[in-house]
């Protein structure tokens, strides 16, 4: 459902008052966690249907993104890939107080492009791999999670010498897609709709949760239709997308 | 603030340069016969393998990071090749950042060494011919002397360009400590975990280290002119 007509004449109005602002304020600069990729294109597309603005997403590593917003970058949203970045980021005076909240809790899953290779917990016990790929635990969630869940099994130990490192959760995907490495840590959203292969999805009790949180920036702090698309992320539409892809809503 | 970890700056500066030493003597080794043969080969093909050659330097290091991903994959001949020792990739090794590095800063040996054999022209070596020395020895004991300041700056501007490499390394590393996470990587990491104390020691070392290499260049450069006048 997309939001009431009403709502949209008033939106409208708003942009009309807003007639000498810049043409581009219709515009979205945000930036993205690389687990989120393909939900928030998905998203968008019903975004700039049922508004007519524009998103302009850029895809990366949440804390890289945060070291470029404390050096002025123009993004007016951070859909970050956990709860602590937007956090900082207000207390920092990076992002608008209050506007914080969880737009889904991520599942992670151990993966491989092998039928039959990823059985469960038994798999990172026997360890029958020469390479396990995670995210960078010190960058990303995804990565912290990995390592939780490791040491939450006892195997850690046995298999730190295995581990490589994506910069960034897509980059851990990518290892195990061109068959780098046997199997990975990866966000269940990254494999949601790849057919084959062998995965298991860890339970939620091995790890912290992986809330992940969106916060309006400084830079869009005057920006409507910056607002108006963190409100359409709480939509029932952008909802089942982000369900559709193997996350959790808070 | 987190107090400073020295083990973790020493760590990638090591392993940096050890890559970059490694890389530099190999590229030396194999990047005298292509230049030689470049710069003394009639053959109308040559500028094509020279394009080869040079084209790292066109060419984004994802395109090289991503190939070389490939290639250094199960699927790919680097695959094989670690299979050899029972492995299934070259990729996070540090087998695999040398090769990528060979690649990546090929150009930089080839080009000077190519222009200063290019420079002895023909004379010397036909003096060489006529007093009987053996082409063999020709090559060491006129071309390569004279060629020397060619050998120098391709030495540094090999060691230098390995020690800034980052997006193959990023693409092919892995980052694992000790191993392939050099020195950019490094310093990227500290950047994107807000630990800029550390990230400012490693990335104002490589400030003064560029200089230390242009200085250095200006000053071969220089003698070399002096030398030949």
């Amino acid at each position: 459902m997309s939001a009431p007509p009403i709502a949209r004449i008033f939106l409208a109005a708003l942009l009309l008052l807003a007639g000498l602002a810049p043409a581009r304020a219709a515009d979205v600069k945000v930036a993205v966690a690389a687990n989120f990729t393909d939900p928030v294109k998905e998203i968008g597309q019903g975004f700039e249907k049922s508004t007519g603005h524009k998103l302009i997403l850029s895809f990366g590593a949440t804390g890289q993104f945060y070291a470029q917003i404390t050096q002025g970058a123009p993004f007016e949203v951070l859909i970050s890939a956990d709860q602590a970045t937007p956090a900082k980021a207000i207390a920092e005076g990076y992002a608008v107080a209050g506007t914080a909240f969880t737009y889904a809790v991520g599942k992670l899953a151990l993966f491989s492009k092998t039928a039959g290779a990823v059985a469960g917990e038994t798999t990172l016990k026997e360890a029958k791999f020469a390479k396990l790929s995670i995210a960078n635990p010190a960058t990303a969630p995804y990565g912290a999670a990995a390592i939780e869940t490791m040491k939450a099994l006892g195997v850690y130990e046995a298999l730190a010498p295995k581990i490589v490192q994506g910069n960034n959760i897509a980059q851990a995907f990518q290892f195990v897609d061109t068959g780098n490495a046997e199997v990975g840590f990866v966000a269940l959203s990254q494999i949601a709709f790849v057919e084959g292969g062998s995965r298991w999805i860890v339970p939620a009790n091995l790890h912290k949760p992986i809330a992940q949180d969106v916060v309006l920036l400084k830079a869009g702090a005057n920006n409507e239709t910056a607002k108006a698309f963190l409100q359409y992320l709480k939509s029932p539409d952008a909802r089942r997308v982000i369900e559709k892809f193997g996350y959790g809503i808070d | 603030m987190a107090t400073l970890d020295f083990a973790q700056l020493w760590s990638p500066l090591r392993l940096t340069l050890e890559l970059a030493t490694l890389t530099t003597l190999l590229l030396l080794v194999v990047g005298t016969p292509i230049a030689w043969w470049l710069a003394r080969s009639k053959a109308r093909w040559k500028e094509a393998v020279a394009a080869i050659v040079a084209m790292p330097i066109v060419l984004p290091p994802t395109v090289l990071g991503f190939y070389l991903l490939l290639l250094l994959g199960p699927q790919g001949p680097g695959g094989a090749l670690a299979g050899l020792w029972g492995a299934r990739t070259l990729a996070f090794t540090f087998e695999g950042l040398v090769l990528g590095s060979l690649i990546y800063s090929m150009p930089f040996v080839v080009q000077p060494i190519r222009n200063a054999f290019e420079a002895i022209g023909d004379r010397p070596l036909e003096v060489a011919a006529t007093l009987r020395a053996s082409p063999w020895d020709t090559f060491w004991s006129v071309a390569v002397p004279l060629a020397r300041p060619g050998f120098m700056t391709a030495a540094v501007l090999g060691f230098a360009h390995t020690v800034g490499e980052f997006g193959v390394v990023l693409m092919i590393g892995g980052n694992i400590p000790g191993k392939t996470k050099v020195l950019s990587v490094a310093i990227y990491d500290f950047v994107e975990t807000q630990r800029w104390q550390e990230a400012h020691i490693l990335a104002g070392g490589m400030v003064v280290f560029s200089f230390v290499v242009i200085l250095a260049m200006l000053v071969i450069e220089r003698r070399t002119a002096r030398v030949g006048t």
